[in-house]
């Protein structure tokens, strides 16, 4: 079957599409955007985790058919949306109108590790507050469940700009870590809520 | 496979009675674990998610009609007040990943004996409406689990709604699992007082073949908080009574050794759940009654 959605802000078109295939499967296999890990397929480890009309699921629990006509956000379009959000005052889907020409194209959002930037610092590469929060943190090792939580953590600080450490904790417990201990993942956190919340140029 | 997309509740009454072996698909949580590991293959899936009305509920009189998609998310952040232990219990469910999708119709459907609606829906007493192109049915949810994951669903049956009682007293829920977020209950067990019946109701997960109530426990109970004038004087519950309560909701339990635990451990912390619940239940009804008195 063919199905219709947005993914990071631009109309997209998946085909052959089998009925039974998960959104995750979608996303990685035939729209090229790999940013969504796939590490258990059942809903234990984060790691596949979007916004489905901006709410944080796990996309490998998603079937494809279910997302027709609806808006996707990838950790590749997540810049992007940061961006929106921060210009447009909370609405970065697009659903307030205006942002027509705005989003990440399919061929960006593919490219979008591949700049051949400083992969230790992603300097040069645009990237979501949160995103530079993990890099100054320190909060990446493998690198796996990382896109799951930064859309994750991400979403929690537009709903929740100021969290508590049992908020942070409560809002990543669907997320696995099997490399940091999590701690280095909470001060990323931390540092992304206090920068959130720093008075401009500080 | 075919994927079927009703945009009303009808063409799902109706596509449901064309393909009776189609497999409804609202959040996916259960189904698609299944279709990932290619431990099910239906047919058909019939998705809901474009049926508006089944995410929506409504506070009425004497009960919330909730519908069968609301997802747990939902029930914690807007009913928190008219359906306190049925909150709770959403809350322990998985992750917040799973709770912005998986409900209490998906819920009902796979009626696990683990699933953590089942304790509280019992405790506080609820009809599931189910319903096809034949009409629509009242299910007491005393009826409605009929084995292990078997439920009183006919096959052109959708459900529609649960129809949960408002709380009319302190409810609680506990649940015992190796750490607090993404644990499947190794037990679980539900309480609620009633003050207007003068009643407590009880919900047992993960302990029998179905989720269950301890009605032995619930009579001896009520017949002794009734005896004892607890529910006029808001004394504490006589400690001999806790324990006898605790018991017998040990004995309703009929569980199995499984990877999760024994059966006389499950057996063990249901009676602990028991009392602990009773006791924090208890505790914040005596509060409420001694502040109104004090008002008063
Ligand atoms: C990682 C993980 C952790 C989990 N942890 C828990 C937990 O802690 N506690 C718990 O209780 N559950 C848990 N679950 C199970 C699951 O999330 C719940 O059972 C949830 O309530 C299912 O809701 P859903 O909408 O996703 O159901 P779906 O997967 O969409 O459907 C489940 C079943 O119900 C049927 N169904 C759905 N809607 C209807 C309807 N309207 N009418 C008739 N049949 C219907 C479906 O056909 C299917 O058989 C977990 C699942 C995962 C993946
Ligand atoms: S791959 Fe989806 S939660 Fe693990
Ligand atoms: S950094 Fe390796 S799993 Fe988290």
């Amino acid at each position: 079957m063919r199905v219709n959605f947005t993914v990071n802000g631009r109309p997209q078109e998946a085909d052959d599409v089998w009925e039974g295939e998960s959104l995750l499967y979608v996303l990685r296999e035939r729209l090229g955007l790999p940013g969504s890990k796939n590490a258990c397929e059942q809903g234990e480890c984060g790691s596949c985790t979007v916004r489905l009309d901006g709410v944080p699921v796990c996309s490998c629990l998603v079937a494809a058919g279910q997302v027709e006509g609806r808006e996707v956000v990838t950790v590749e379009g997540l810049a992007d949306f940061a961006k929106q959000r921060a210009e447009h005052g909370g609405c970065a889907t697009g659903a307030c109108g205006s942002a027509e020409k705005a989003g990440t194209s399919l061929d960006a959002a593919k490219q979008w590790a591949a700049k051949g930037h400083d992969s230790q610092t992603g300097e040069g590469v645009e990237l979501s507050p949160i995103q530079e929060a993990f890099i100054d943190a320190g909060a990446v090792q493998c690198g796996f469940c990382t896109p799951g939580l930064l859309v994750a953590a991400d979403e929690m600080l537009e709903r929740n700009p100021n969290p508590s450490d049992a908020d942070i904790r409560e809002a990543l417990s669907g997320n696995l870590c099997r490399c940091t201990g999590y701690e280095k993942i909470m001060d990323a956190v931390r540092l992304a809520a206090a920068r959130q919340s720093a008075p401009e140029g500080v | 496979m075919d994927f079927l997309r009703p945009a009303s509740w009808e063409e799902a009454l109706a596509a449901k009675a064309e393909h009776p072996t189609a497999v409804p698909i609202a959040g996916g949580t259960d189904v698609m674990v299944e279709i990932n590991f290619d431990h099910r293959r239906p047919e058909y899936l019939l998705d809901l998610n474009r049926i508006g009305e089944l995410s929506e509920w409504e506070v009425g009189e004497e009960s919330v009609r909730l519908g069968a998609s609301v997802p747990y998310t939902q029930i914690m952040e807007n009913l928190r007040g008219e359906l306190p232990g049925l909150a709770l219990a959403s809350h322990t469910v998985a992750s917040p990943q799973i709770r912005n999708r998986g409900g209490v119709g998906g819920n009902l459907g796979t009626a696990s004996p683990a699933g953590d609606a089942h304790p509280a829906l019992l405790a506080a007493g609820a009809e599931v409406e189910v319903e096809s192109v034949r009409g629509s049915r009242l299910i007491p949810i005393d009826e409605f689990y009929t084995g292990v994951k078997r439920n009183a669903l006919a096959a052109d049956e959708l459900i529609r709604a649960v129809h949960v009682k408002k709380a009319d007293g302190p409810q609680q829920y506990s649940k015992v699992g190796t750490r607090n977020a993404m644990v499947i209950a190794v037990c679980a067990f539900g309480l609620a007082l009633h003050p207007r019946t003068r009643t407590v109701r009880t919900g047992i997960g993960s302990a029998a073949p179905t989720p269950v109530r301890a009605k032995t426990a619930e009579d001896f109970l009520n017949a002794a908080l009734e005896e004892g004038g607890f529910w006029d004087n808001g004394k504490i519950i006589t400690p001999s009574v806790a324990k006898q309560f605790a018991d017998l909701c040990s004995a309703a339990c009929n569980p199995i050794d499984d990877v999760r635990g024994t059966a006389s451990y499950r057996r063990h912390a249901v009676g602990i759940m028991a009392r602990r619940t009773l006791t924090w239940t208890w505790e914040s009804y005596r509060g409420t009654a001694a502040a109104t008195e004090g008002v008063a």
